[in-house]
């Protein structure tokens, strides 16, 4: 496929759904179908729309059009010794940088690095009024008007089509390195929230139920003064585990039960629920893969102070964690300004959106 | 013709009824009526703009934050948050029917959780105490505006305040967790949480530079990180401010990402060495400034680089602080560059432009030809790694017109960032003193779009009315007077 901007052809076509009030289901290269309430209306590709619009490398910024494979974009960086630095999974090859976007999907660099969030500068979007506009742009510092562009991520599309996003990247680190140690879960939390008080150059954790993964990154010296304070051993494949763990592909996910996604503070104890855990971002981010009651799930979230996401093989009904009403009330009135006849995936984040 | 935003009309508020409502609410202590009490919250750190609120108050609990809602939403007055005043722009600066609601007793820190390496504060808390309470843990806050020894937290989260060290540690919108807000109707509301992220969307960085638009903070947690084993720094030398920008490019090529990297030109560097004696070349025509930290070896490792790339690249001086004291004495002449500049002239106004680094040239040369046309001198001073530019232009507010001379001046600048891809505010907020350049930097369809937003929390326009976000209509008078390359913009408006 080539390079090529149709932002008005997708106009065209939002401003007859609007006439015709026909419910629009965004999609780019299909990869997160499974993600969210169940896509319902008339597919609006938007996968053609793709290349990469700008890019500067000692600027640490780079436009893409929304269709844009994810691949192509994390090639080219590399190319340059660059890379997205919230290493989002991409569940499948195409990707696109619109979708990861509007998932807000970050992978192991996330509690070190910050998420897609963190690194969006950005945005062209079109709203559900026919109308392109652009928020932010491709400096690091600038406040000027409300953040609409973060708005965006994570917001499942239902606020607008994403048609360009700029980002912030950052350069590789010159080494990393994986260490593994057998440990028990309770020691595990401990020593990684240790290590996170130290300045040690820690990018990335996981605890499988036996053993804690860390992941060292930054200057050679640097990486190896740390190793010899952190001890363990080196993972002969550090860089497959980690994108085997993104991908979920490391064999924890081999399941075809309910899999669940809890965010909470990552010193909460662990919930009493049936199942197995797996553990990353340093105890913040926890998968669970349990066939207990959607209910029991939520309100350990909530105690642990956060929240769970039933992210694959499980009902659609209810997807992510409900929101009290004062949020929803906002949650409805945004979706308003935005989108008001509600052609945008409609129901695919919340049913009342 | 089918979005027509007018500014919501504010009705004439009856004090007498506000007070006798508030009374009921407040100690006595916690209002302020009379002219000479209202004075010192004529202004915030924008003095040039000046206004008397109707009425002040001081709440100490959520309780009393929201119930003043409640009766401001009621009566339909309008609110204008304020914490320390430091703000740059004029987003608290007070509306002359409305309340302001000064958040200064919120000072108390209330959570320092170096396990989760959070803290939980009050919106009045100012900045830098978090980090003189986080210390004992060996963390801190990393956002460090120039401000930070008097500015709040409620106050940063309201701007999206930034900092030197913005480049490698983010703004503010890149470490919170979580807010408690009130909205103008008085309900208490949690966004974030305990976790990463959080459902739904991202109401935290919609809050975060709102300026006041969208709901009143009444506590935040704050990420902290833990304190680097080593800060270094740098200072190069140039003859030629091409020079010294490239060789901003040249280290962030390498894939060294500075801790601060900050550059001064000529008149900004005459200005601090006069001051502050920091040993600066005052013959460069550009200095740079640059920050590295993390483990003891990283540092090492950079140090040795980024001496080699600032020679490759040009350097007529190169020298690197032998000791945390020189480290300190580097610095005191860049933080004290505004003062220093203001000691040359009666008054300065500083701009806030950020644009992309590699533009930095024509603009220093285009600024230089304005000032030339406007008769007016400006020093520069420059967060080079983020591109965030800072011209302080030099005047005289008692010589007749200076003052008007110097704010078409101010905007010419910032259209000029505008133009080359940037914006017209990098962290000092829109407020009330680039409302009408935000016509520049957004169209018609943005700016009801942003609008549309405000509408969504806060339908009747009471929280901070007149800030941020001009109406379409003030954007068409705008225009009448700066026709940009011969269109007219918002030529969908009627013109009166």
């Amino acid at each position: 496929m080539t390079d090529q901007d149709i932002s008005l052809q997708l106009q065209e076509r939002v401003k007859q759904a609007r006439e015709n009030r026909t419910a629009l289901c965004i999609r780019g290269g299909g990869s997160k179908d499974f993600y969210g309430r169940e896509p319902v209306g008339e597919r609006f590709e938007v996968l053609s729309h793709r290349g990469i619009v700008n890019y500067e490398p000692t600027e640490l910024v780079l436009t893409a059009r929304a269709g844009t494979p994810l691949i192509e974009i994390e090639q080219t960086l590399s190319a340059a010794g660059q890379m997205l630095p919230f290493e989002p999974p991409h569940f499948g090859e195409t990707a696109t940088l619109g979708g990861t976007v509007a998932c807000n999907l970050s992978g192991p660099r996330r509690p070190y690095a910050g998420a897609a969030r963190d690194f969006v500068l950005g945005t062209r979007v079109l709203n559900g009024r026919g109308e392109i506009l652009g928020f932010g742009g491709e400096v690091m510092k600038n406040v000027a008007g409300y953040d609409v562009s973060r708005l965006m991520c994570g917001a499942l599309g239902t606020l607008g089509v994403l048609l360009e996003v700029s980002l912030k990247v950052l350069p590789r680190p010159q080494c990393e390195l994986t260490l593994v140690y057998q440990t028990e879960l309770r020691e595990a939390l401990d020593v990684l929230h240790d290590w996170a008080q130290k300045p040690y150059p820690i990018s990335a954790s996981c605890y499988d139920g036996n053993l804690l993964t860390v992941r060292l990154s930054g200057e050679e010296r640097a990486v190896q003064a740390a190793r010899k304070l952190m001890g363990g051993e080196v993972h002969e494949d550090g860089e497959g585990f980690w994108h085997r763990l993104r991908e979920q592909e490391h064999g924890f996910f081999r399941s075809s039960r309910p899999l669940w996604r809890f965010s909470v503070a990552s010193d909460a104890p662990a919930p009493e629920l049936p199942g197995k855990w797996l553990y990353e971002w340093g105890g913040a981010q926890r998968w669970l893969i349990s066939e207990a009651p959607a209910a029991a799930i939520r309100e350990a979230a909530s105690a642990a102070g956060g929240q769970a996401t039933l992210y694959r093989n499980g009902p659609r009904e209810q997807v992510f964690q409900p929101l009290p009403a004062g949020l929803m009330r906002i949650h409805q009135r945004l979706k308003q300004a935005f989108d008001p006849d509600g052609l945008f995936n409609p129901g695919r984040l919340y049913e009342a959106l | 013709m089918s979005h027509h935003h007018h500014a919501h009309e504010i009705n004439e508020v009856d004090k007498s009824a506000l007070l006798l409502r508030l009374r009921e609410i407040l100690p006595p202590e916690a209002l302020l009526s009379e002219a000479e009490d209202l004075r010192p919250y004529e202004c915030d750190g924008l003095s040039a703009y000046r206004r008397l609120p109707m009425l002040v108050t001081l709440p100490e609990t959520i309780e009393q934050v929201q119930a003043i809602l409640r009766i401001c939403h009621e009566l339909q007055v309008p609110v204008v948050a304020r914490g320390a005043g430091t703000g740059l722009s004029g987003g608290a600066l007070p509306h002359e029917q409305g309340l302001l609601l000064s958040l200064a007793k919120f000072n108390h820190i209330l959570e320092i959780n170096p396990q989760r390496r959070t803290a939980r504060v009050q919106p009045g808390v100012r900045n830098l105490a978090i980090s003189q309470a986080a210390d004992p843990h060996g963390l801190y806050y990393a956002p460090d505006p120039s401000s930070q020894i008097a500015c709040t937290i409620g106050g940063n989260v309201a701007e999206n305040s930034g900092g030197v060290h913005c480049l490698k540690y983010g703004l503010t919108v890149h470490n919170i967790q979580k807010l408690k807000l009130v909205s103008i109707d008085g309900e208490l509301l949690e966004i974030g949480g305990d976790g990463l992220d959080s459902p739904g969307y991202d109401l935290l960085a919609l809050m975060t530079g709102s300026e006041g638009m969208l709901g009143v903070i009444v506590e935040v947690t704050v990420k902290l990180l833990p304190k680097p084993e080593r800060a270094q720094v740098m200072l190069a030398a140039f003859d030629d401010v091409v020079k010294a920008g490239a060789a901003v490019g040249n280290i962030i090529a390498a894939g060294i990402i500075p801790a601060g990297l900050e550059m001064m030109d000529r008149l900004a560097i005459q200005a601090a060495e006069d001051f502050v004696h920091a040993g600066y070349p005052r013959d460069a025509e550009a200095i740079l400034l640059c920050e590295l930290d993390g483990t003891s070896e990283e540092v090492s490792e950079q140090l040795y680089k980024v001496k080699q790339i600032l020679g490759d690249s040009g350097a007529v001086e190169v020298r690197t602080a032998r000791d945390d004291a020189e480290r300190l004495i580097f610095w005191k002449g860049r933080k004290a560059a505004f003062p220093a500049v203001g000691r040359l002239a009666p008054d300065y106004y500083c701009m806030d432009g950020t644009i992309p680094r590699k533009r930095l040239p024509e603009v220093l040369e285009k600024t230089a030809e304005l000032s030339k046309q406007y008769d007016l001198p400006v020093a520069n001073v420059f967060h080079a790694g983020d591109g965030n530019l800072h011209p302080l232009i030099l005047y005289d507010a008692n010589k007749p017109g200076e003052l008007e001379r110097t704010e078409a001046f101010g905007g010419k600048i910032l259209e000029l960032c505008v133009e080359v891809g940037g914006t017209i505010t990098g962290e000092h907020g829109v407020g009330m003193e680039k409302i009408d350049q935000m016509c520049v930097q957004f169209n018609s369809l943005e700016l009801t779009q942003f609008h549309a937003v405000k509408e969504a929390f806060d339908p009747q326009g009471l929280l901070n009315p007149g800030k941020a976000v001009p109406t379409l209509h003030r954007c068409a008078e705008f225009g009448a007077m700066h026709v940009h390359h011969n269109q007219l913009p918002f030529p969908e408006l009627e013109r009166f």
